[in-house]
């Protein structure tokens, strides 16, 4: 059975006059533990694919079932729960906050979901991406790199199957989104499935498999 | 999320604003303070009521001359209907009465040598000083005697004697009261002034001759009753109302002529007037109460918008709409809670500087306190939820690429 299955998933914005087709039927079937690239220029509808695969946004048509659950029925907390508990993101700003520690911006998952344990798991988290003597540092204390490591390790912190990354090298150097980039496949290695949106070739040669998308819909080949 | 958490959290973010945390709560401290200190202030004036007209006596039964105030306005016509006799008649046949003073008064210029004053002139008997609980200073009251035969002998207030005699010997000096000489016989003990009356600028002179020779007029103008201590008030009061009934001949479908006044009807009197003072005084200071609400919601409405990304980035990672609301409504009971502590503290001051300068002691009563920490928190709540709500309403999407 497939992790991710959508069908015919379309999605509409209004923009003025015109109707911006974002997604204009696709359908993908994902397995777990692959480690997928969707490419695709500004503006082809990767983007909104990816926020809806990751539950923060809901489509205006067609299904997405992950794993087995057609997510189109869930309630506002159910998403809030599956994206807490089953789906890990990285951004390309990296969207830590501010005048929190490191460990304290890994351990926010856990808080939302109410673990006892989270300090522990949140360190253990930043030792897994070799952060474990900057866990006192607020975020404009570290550099790029080690910022990226840091919500890398946020995005595991609730060990989830999922791991959805928005353009996570966009913002760095390419020496240490080389190091980010092995992180992931670190990650994807151990058994997660890892999704990555970008438009660098160089990050999908690095996927076992690449998904274009243009226009709203998935290129074949 | 834990209560411990969205405490620390709502904590955290207001500490990394302080100088507006401060402003937004200046409001609340300010509000607050206006109300505890106004309310401390009533309960000080209300204490003092208290205290005046205990000081006036206990188990005391007054006899005015005139019906019951019936919508403002007297419904007897007489003035002069309260005579010697129905003092006297009280006395001997009403039981548990203790004693009783008859009194006259009227304002006279009294004079010793060049120095001269206007005051009250009280004519009564030597049991007014014990019933009003006056004390003799030097000297002594009068005597039974005395009383009777309408002898021209004066007791002074304190500060009357001050005005006549300065810190000169005043016993055994011949002071001119109207037309008369009379010889000063005591000083009274200071008393403090009453507000509405000072008990120590006055004269006291016997009724017999207040009524004949200053006064000239055969008619009391009140009838001070004391009642045995423990006996029962309402009954001698009852007693009282039947004998004068009959002594003026009044009919049983007639309006009485006199009224009898107890210490519980001064009371309510006295506390009704400082109660409404109060509630004016706590209702203009809530009035800022409210404005510093409005202050929190401001400052809530700019952390809001300041603050989007993080309540996207907040709810990518799990956050429910409701772990936001808790999260932001948290952020502004602490702020108007934090207030309201600081506030109490501020009115504390205010009342302790009101009691340094005035002789106001103003009482903090521990339900103003109560009040004010409901009234703080719940301003709190109302004006902190329409930004949590918008805080928790936004859309993920929206509020992650907000810049």
């Amino acid at each position: 059975m497939s992790i991710i299955q959508t069908n015919d998933l379309r999605k509409t914005y209004q923009l003025g006059e015109t109707t911006v087709h974002a997604l204009d039927g696709v359908d993908l079937s994902l397995e777990e533990g692959e480690m997928v690239a969707i490419t695709g220029p500004s503006g082809s509808g990767k983007s909104t694919l990816m926020h809806i695969i990751g539950c923060l946004d809901s489509p205006d048509g067609g299904s997405y079932w992950l794993a087995g659950e057609d997510v189109a029925g869930l309630t506002k907390d159910r998403l809030a729960r599956i994206r807490n508990q089953r789906i890990g993101f990285v951004f390309q700003s990296f969207n830590l906050l501010p005048r929190l520690s490191a460990l304290e911006n890994v351990e926010l998952p856990l808080l939302y979901s109410g673990n006892s344990d989270a300090k522990d798991r949140a360190a253990q988290a930043l030792n897994t991406v070799g952060l474990g003597n900057r866990m006192g540092h607020e975020p404009n204390q570290l550099s790029g790199g080690q910022r990226q490591r840091v919500a890398v390790a946020r995005a595991i912190v609730t060990d989830p199957a999922i791991i959805l990354a928005d353009e996570p090298t966009g913002n760095l150097d390419s020496k240490t989104g080389d190091e980010i980039l092995k992180l992931f496949q670190d990650l994807n290695s151990s058994g997660r499935t890892v999704i990555m949106v970008t438009h660098d070739e160089y990050v999908a040669k690095h996927c076992s498999r690449q998904i274009h998308i243009l226009d709203g819909k998935v290129q074949k080949g | 999320m834990l209560f411990w958490t969205i405490l620390k959290v709502a904590f955290k973010s207001l500490m990394a604003n302080k100088f507006r945390t401060i402003l937004a709560m200046l409001g609340i401290i300010i509000g607050v303070g206006a109300v505890i200190s106004m309310l401390a202030l009533g309960a000080g004036a209300q204490n003092r009521v208290m205290e005046r007209v205990t000081a006036m006596g206990t188990n005391l039964l007054v006899v005015r001359p005139g019906g019951q105030r019936r919508g403002g306005v007297r419904q007897s016509t007489s003035q002069q209907n309260l005579k010697l006799g129905d003092a006297k008649a009280i006395l001997e046949t009403v039981a548990d009465v203790d004693s009783i003073a008859p009194q006259v008064s009227g304002r006279a210029q009294v004079k010793y040598l060049n120095k001269n004053t206007n005051t009250t002139v009280t004519g009564t008997a030597a049991t007014y000083l014990n019933i009003r609980n006056f004390t003799v200073d030097k000297g002594r009251a009068f005597t039974s005697i005395e009383e009777e035969r309408s002898a021209p002998v004066a007791i002074l207030g304190a500060s009357t004697a001050n005005d006549l005699f300065e810190d000169k010997q005043p016993l055994g000096k011949e002071i001119r009261v109207g037309r008369i000489n009379f010889r000063v016989i005591g000083v009274l003990a200071e008393k403090g002034d009453q507000g509405w009356f000072n008990p120590d600028d006055m004269v006291l002179v016997p009724y017999s001759t207040a009524m004949k020779k200053v006064l000239g007029q055969d008619y009391l103008s009140e009838i001070d009753v004391q009642i045995t201590d423990g006996a029962d008030i309402n009954a001698a009061e009852t007693k009282i109302e039947e004998l004068l009934r009959k002594r003026h001949r009044i009919t049983s479908d007639g309006e009485d002529d006199f009224h009898v006044r107890n210490q519980a009807e001064f009371l309510e009197m006295a506390s009704s007037v400082t109660q409404t003072f109060t509630i004016l005084l706590g209702g203009i200071a809530s009035i800022s109460l409210v404005v510093g609400g409005i202050g929190i919601m401001n400052i809530m409405m700019v952390t809001v918008t300041e603050r989007t990304r993080e309540i996207g980035v907040r709810k990518a990672i799990g956050a429910r709409d409701r772990d936001i609301l808790t999260q932001f409504l948290f952020e502004s009971i602490l702020i108007s809670g934090l207030g309201g502590i600081m506030g109490i503290g501020l009115g504390y001051s205010v009342g302790y500087v009101i009691s340094r300068f005035t002789d106001y002691v103003p009482v903090v009563q521990m339900q103003a306190i109560i009040l004010s920490i409901g009234v703080s928190g719940a301003i709190g709540i109302f004006f902190g939820y329409y930004p949590a709500w918008r805080a928790a309403k936004l859309d993920p999407i929206v509020a992650l690429r907000y810049e």
